[in-house]
């Protein structure tokens, strides 16, 4: 008797061997489940492409333009988000003053981030007096505040910088201040989250291992245990980026920040107080556009937090 | 036998708010071309801190090294500046840590693991670091080692991470392996592939091995001379054989009591040290194996014994002869 061969299904090999994620396939992932970061990172790149794609529709000497005939006008086609106290178009301002804000969120982020990780490394990884001295050196830049430290360094140095011209721009020396003192007044807490991580991951053994393999010092620091604590760097960062922009709004706000006529969203609202109700549409645009930016940059910074947590590694599907 | 490395009258104190820990006492010995030297004791008892020692990896403070040489290639490691040490670990000698969970860092790929001693000591360049470093993954034993190269350290199983590690630590060549407790975190079939692996490539490359454990079987396999540690100092070293068949240390004997036996009755119970190791904060005078000893004698509560030679190539620090309970 003839039986035919049982037909076993044979499992597709290349299925059963799927490589394992790698860890930033897995934290896209999770980034990807929380849904108020990802419309956060669209609404992001939305602003970046308003304030760089906007160059090509309107120029900047555009929106330096002062037109006492047309002050004040409310939204139109030709002006479609008005124009202020002195007739310069909003729109374009908007655009033009996108790129500044944008621009003192991203450098003094970069500056914090490196004075922090920097000052946190170093005195995490040495210990001892090296350890104490950087941290009473931060605990007394604690202790500085920083909205009056601004408004008092915007006033004395802002016009003491000459103008700089970048990318084709020129800025008011006035954005350099701020940069700066945004940057170096706002690293202290990244400092404190680094040296603790340091004073952990030090003692790990495979610091002991890589000691052992004869790296030196400096290697050791940034390229064995600052990988381990970028988690908390990544986020701190973005945040920080969100933080800057509401500093710069804030003194400009005042009207010692960034100086007219440069434009940027924050002292684009200084002088609007003055027509809260007679023509919102001075402060209207600007200001949503500062709420979304921070809004959105919170958000991703939440995300981050939660994808970038190893605890949570085993909850991705 | 020419003598690679030699310790000679170690001490290695630690400062805590207690007082003085005396770690290591006085330990010297000479590790031979080519041979492997096992360094066996209870947990404490001064091991990791003597091969420590000899990377020169004791943090100080709270850590010295009290006083002590240590002879490698005719200069005194313990004089050495920061730079030419660093410049010895990793190149010649390397070292092995017990667990290889937490001794590979999770964040960096394997490959750039390995390499990294080579383009720390090696004048080369990334492509043929990357084509040595396949040829030491492939040497431990790692299949495919081309498709491992990027992976990350929580791919691997505690075997193979202890593969990698060995394959870091051989990557420069080294003429001293340490060893420190390399097969303690493993389980016994993959401990004796580990051993084994040990064994062929110390064969293959003509290294000396310094290997640390408290597990007596393994040494029985890998070693030549065995150094056997209580309380910092050494209390008994001879080649394997003579530790295995003609102790002569209380402790020694004490240890190869405990052990579980093929041929033990079926109901025995495993004898033990009653006790346990002194505080080395407040050395007790005399022999610091007195309190648990069964063999004591009125000299050893007055009188440390100091190492001496009883055969040739045979030392212990005893004052008693152990086969006939008296006064030796």
């Amino acid at each position: 008797m003839e039986t035919s061969a049982p037909i076993i299904e044979k499992p597709v090999i290349a299925e059963i061997e799927k490589p394992p994620l790698l860890l930033s396939q897995l934290v896209f992932l999770r980034f990807k489940r929380h849904k108020m970061a990802v419309a956060g990172v669209i609404v992001l790149i939305l602003m970046v492409l308003y304030s760089i794609g906007g160059t090509f529709f309107k120029s900047e000497a555009f929106s330096l333009v002062t037109d006492t005939s047309i002050r004040l006008n409310a939204p139109s086609s030709i002006h479609p988000f008005g124009t202020d106290a002195v007739g310069r178009d909003i729109l374009a301002r908007t655009i033009y003053g996108g790129q500044i804000s944008l621009m003192i969120g991203m450098i003094a982020m970069i500056l914090e981030v490196i004075v922090g990780v920097l000052i946190g490394a170093l005195a995490g990884y040495y210990g001892g007096i090296l350890d104490s001295l950087l941290m009473r050196f931060t605990e007394a830049m604690l202790n500085i505040p920083q909205i009056p430290l601004l408004l008092v360094l915007g006033k004395l140095l802002a016009d003491k910088i000459q103008p700089i011209v970048l990318l084709g721009r020129e800025f008011s020396g006035s954005v350099i201040v701020i940069i700066a003192v945004i940057g170096l007044t706002s690293w202290m807490g990244l400092a404190r989250i680094v040296r603790a991580n340091f004073l952990s991951l030090r003692e790990q053994e495979f610091v002991t291992a890589a000691r052992c393999t004869g790296t030196n010092n400096l290697s050791i620091i940034f390229d064995h245990i600052l990988p381990n604590t970028m988690a908390p760097i990544i986020v701190s960062a973005t945040l920080s980026v969100a933080n800057a922009i509401i500093s710069e709004a804030y003194v400009s706000f005042l009207g010692v920040g960034v100086m007219p006529p440069t434009a940027t969203w924050g002292n684009m609202l200084n002088g609007a107080y003055n027509y809260i109700e007679t023509a919102p549409w001075l402060w209207i645009f600007p200001g949503s556009l500062i709420v979304l930016t921070v809004l959105s940059i919170n958000f991703i910074g939440d995300g981050l937090r939660d994808a970038l947590d190893p605890r949570a590694l085993t909850q991705a599907e | 036998m020419d003598a690679l490395l030699e310790v000679k009258d170690l001490k290695v104190q630690f400062n805590t708010l207690e007082g003085v820990v005396h770690a290591v006492n006085g330990v010297s010995f000479v590790v031979e071309e080519g041979k492997t030297l096992g360094i066996v004791g209870e947990s404490g008892c001064g091991k990791s801190v003597t091969v420590l020692s000899i990377m020169r990896l004791i943090a100080e403070p709270p850590g010295k090294i009290a006083s002590g040489e240590i002879i490698f290639e005719g200069k005194d490691l313990i004089k050495l500046g920061k730079s030419s040490m660093q410049a010895i670990r990793g190149q010649k000698i390397a070292m092995v840590f017990q667990d290889p969970m937490t001794s590979l860092n999770p964040v960096l790929t394997i490959g750039k693991q390995i390499s990294e001693a080579l383009i720390v000591h090696k004048d080369i360049n990334t492509s043929e670091a990357y084509n040595r470093t396949i040829g030491l993954l492939d040497l431990v034993g790692i299949p495919q080692a081309k498709d491992r190269y990027n992976d990350f350290p929580h791919q691997f199983s505690g075997g193979m991470r202890q593969r990698v590690m060995i394959a870091m630590a051989l990557s420069c060549n080294p003429s001293v392996l340490i060893a420190d407790e390399p097969t303690t975190a493993l389980d016994v079939t993959i401990q004796a592939q580990i051993v084994e692996l040990t064994k062929n490539l110390q064969s293959k490359v003509g290294m000396s091995v310094i290997w640390i454990t408290h597990d007596l079987g393994v040494v029985a396999e890998i070693a030549d001379r065995v150094i056997v540690m209580y309380a910092g100092y050494i209390v008994e070293e001879a080649d394997v054989y003579n530790i295995f068949e003609n102790p002569v240390h209380p402790y020694t004997l004490s240890l190869l009591r405990s052990l579980p036996r093929v041929d033990s009755h079926r109901y025995e119970r495993l004898a033990i040290i009653p006790g346990t190791p002194p505080d080395c904060i407040h050395m007790p005078t005399g022999c610091p194996f007195m309190p648990r000893c069964s063999f004591v004698i009125e000299k050893c509560t007055l009188e440390n014994p100091g190492l001496r030679n009883i055969a040739d190539d045979h030392k212990t620090a005893c004052w008693v002869d152990v086969k006939t309970g008296r006064p030796a």
